[in-house]
């Protein structure tokens, strides 16, 4: 009867994704009177998972899934939710949960709400808050079915500690028939990523030119923020398709957003909204950035850019 | 090859966003609807294999007649044929049984749907579909080659792209990078006219509940104004950030 999560892991260390997937489970699993059972993939030492809730550890090592599969995934973690009898199970929204979720809903036969921000409302029925509309809105939704699987936003319900300490057992499902085969990965290296970023720094069309970019990476490189850009931008190949945040880019939900020289179409705000404070610096007054924006600097970002490198420098000396 | 392309029917993105009934309904009183964009480039791409290699390219769509014009815009864009199944979409669930129905009465190999549509945004469509089906499922997908019945996709991932290998039958869980902005089709008149002489057939809907409930929406709290710093006081933001916003 354990609530269930998935807690992901990349190159056998946990995400910060993971920690936060677990204190939801944690929150999920008092409210219910139960404990909570993590499934692990390949993953390390898992020690740190009990720091954030967690009772007991299953422990999958498979080398047939050492590149993620979302089929094989999905099946594995269903398997583990049968052996605990698990009438809730949790997962993240990252690019891979978001890839095997679906799946998992359909091996589990159990009604699925993605997106979600908070812990329940109520248990029974079991009734969670959800982002619609591109977070313009926020939807209420029961789930009806007897097993319940939940997505957790991300940056939404926020990593808690709780001391504890949790057992760690072998699990050794089977794995089904994996239909998508890997063939090649092209990732960047030793970048902090879109997706795992605190801090993100977006360039768009006033910045002028792909050459422009120097300070846009410098500033990054100061705060340890991943670089991204507006669609504009990737559209005329200033910068990579992999940077391009929007509606129809990648979704940033970061703590904090810096936009430069980013008028902020409402295409554009769509995929950025979910970071907690932003930040725009622009010349023009009336670029609508500013009404979605926290903190804003109207002003040339050719002057005001180098300036906040320099003041950011001499704050992160200070630390 | 035959492919169905899934198309949802959303308020355009620059739509007011309001509820009606006790906020348990979107107002669509003055609301453009549009074909979900994600579905769009989807849509384009089902298009260059229909040109490239021969394949027929049908549309279909879950919901009550209101959703026509859109799928009419896909006729025009190029798709064979429409199909609409005769039922309000509930939930994801409800939505990829209707849908599994039509892929195996239609018999078709490869469904082309978008990761996810602009108002629920629920992302679950397209890997449901592919697990009532037990067909292949690529999510993200940003590139697509079929030779035979082998697939080759790519998907984006974290920083960077997957190359993966694959076969029919596949769904495909679409986003921009199956196609560019600059390839999506606006339908001209010989297209419009074309559309209107296709076939558009209204199915009716097999027993499928939903699993899931809309019980109610909210609106987020109105923002506060932006904080404006001079251009010229930039140690100011410095401070903000970390005394007030705690984010540095």
């Amino acid at each position: 009867m354990s609530v269930l999560v998935y807690t992901e892991s990349e190159q056998g260390k946990f995400k910060k994704t993971a920690l936060e997937v677990a204190s939801y489970a944690k929150a999920v699993a008092d409210q219910m009177g139960t404990t909570v059972t993590a499934i692990t993939i390949n993953a390390e030492d898992t020690s740190v998972l009990g720091n954030h809730g967690v009772d007991k550890v299953l422990k999958v090592n498979n080398s047939q899934l050492e590149s993620f599969n979302a089929n094989g995934y999905a099946n594995v973690i269903a398997q583990a939710a049968a052996k605990e009898e698990s009438k809730v199970v949790i997962v993240s929204s990252s690019a891979d949960c978001k890839y095997l979720a679906p799946l998992l809903a359909i091996d589990l036969n159990a009604g699925f709400a993605s997106n979600v921000v908070e812990a329940p409302s109520s248990i029974s029925p079991f009734t969670v808050k959800r982002t619609a509309f591109t977070n313009k809105a926020f939807n209420m939704t029961s789930i009806n079915t007897d097993v319940k699987l939940v997505a957790v936003s991300k940056n939404a319900f926020g990593v808690k500690e709780n001391s504890g300490s949790a057992t760690a057992e072998d699990f050794s499902p089977s794995i089904p028939e994996l239909g998508v085969k890997v063939e090649s990965v092209d990732k960047v290296t030793g970048k902090v990523t879109i997706a795992d970023a605190e801090i993100v720094v977006s360039g768009g069309r006033g910045l002028k030119g792909p050459e422009n970019w120097g300070m846009v990476e410098e500033l990054a490189s100061v705060l340890g923020a991943a670089t991204a850009c507006s669609k504009p931008v990737s559209d005329l190949g200033w910068r990579p398709h992999s940077e391009h945040v929007g509606q129809t880019g990648k979704p940033v939900a970061s703590n904090l957003y810096i936009a430069i020289g980013i008028s902020g179409a409402i295409q554009h705000l769509a995929g950025i909204n979910a970071s907690k404070v932003k930040v725009v610096i622009n010349t023009d007054p009336e670029a609508p950035f500013f009404k979605a924006a926290d903190y804003g600097i109207v002003g040339d970002a050719f002057e005001v850019v180098p300036k906040l490198i320099e003041k950011l420098k001499a704050f992160k000396a200070q630390q | 090859m035959k492919i169905l392309v899934c198309i949802s029917h959303v308020p355009d993105t620059t739509s007011k966003i309001n509820f009606t009934e006790g906020d348990t309904k979107f107002d669509t009183n003055g609301v453009q609807f549009v074909i979900n964009p994600n579905d769009e480039f989807g849509l384009t791409r089902a298009m260059w294999f229909k040109e490239k290699q021969g394949a027929s390219v049908d549309v279909v769509n879950v919901g009550g007649p209101e959703t026509e014009p859109t799928l009419r815009k896909a006729l025009a864009i190029g798709a064979d044929g429409a199909i609409r199944v005769n039922i309000a979409a509930t939930d994801g669930f409800a939505v990829a049984k209707q849908l599994a129905k039509v892929v195996q009465d239609g018999g078709y190999d490869l469904v082309i749907a978008g990761r996810e549509s602009i108002d629920y945004n629920g992302g679950m469509v397209p890997g449901m579909l592919a697990g009532l089906l037990k067909a292949n499922f690529v999510n993200n997908c940003i590139s697509l080659e079929v030779e035979g019945t082998n697939a080759t996709a790519a998907r984006e991932i974290d920083g960077g792209k997957e190359t993966v290998s694959t076969s029919l039958p596949l769904v495909i869980g679409g986003q921009k990078g199956l196609v560019e902005e600059s390839d999506l089709r606006i339908p001209n008149m010989r297209g419009i006219m074309m559309a209107r002489q296709k076939p558009l057939n209204v199915l009716e809907p097999i027993d499928a509940s939903a699993e899931t409930e809309s019980v109610k929406f909210e609106k987020p709290a109105p923002k506060g104004a932006v904080k404006l710093v001079d251009a010229d006081n930039v140690e100011e933001l410095v401070n903000l950030l970390h005394n007030e916003a705690k984010v540095i």
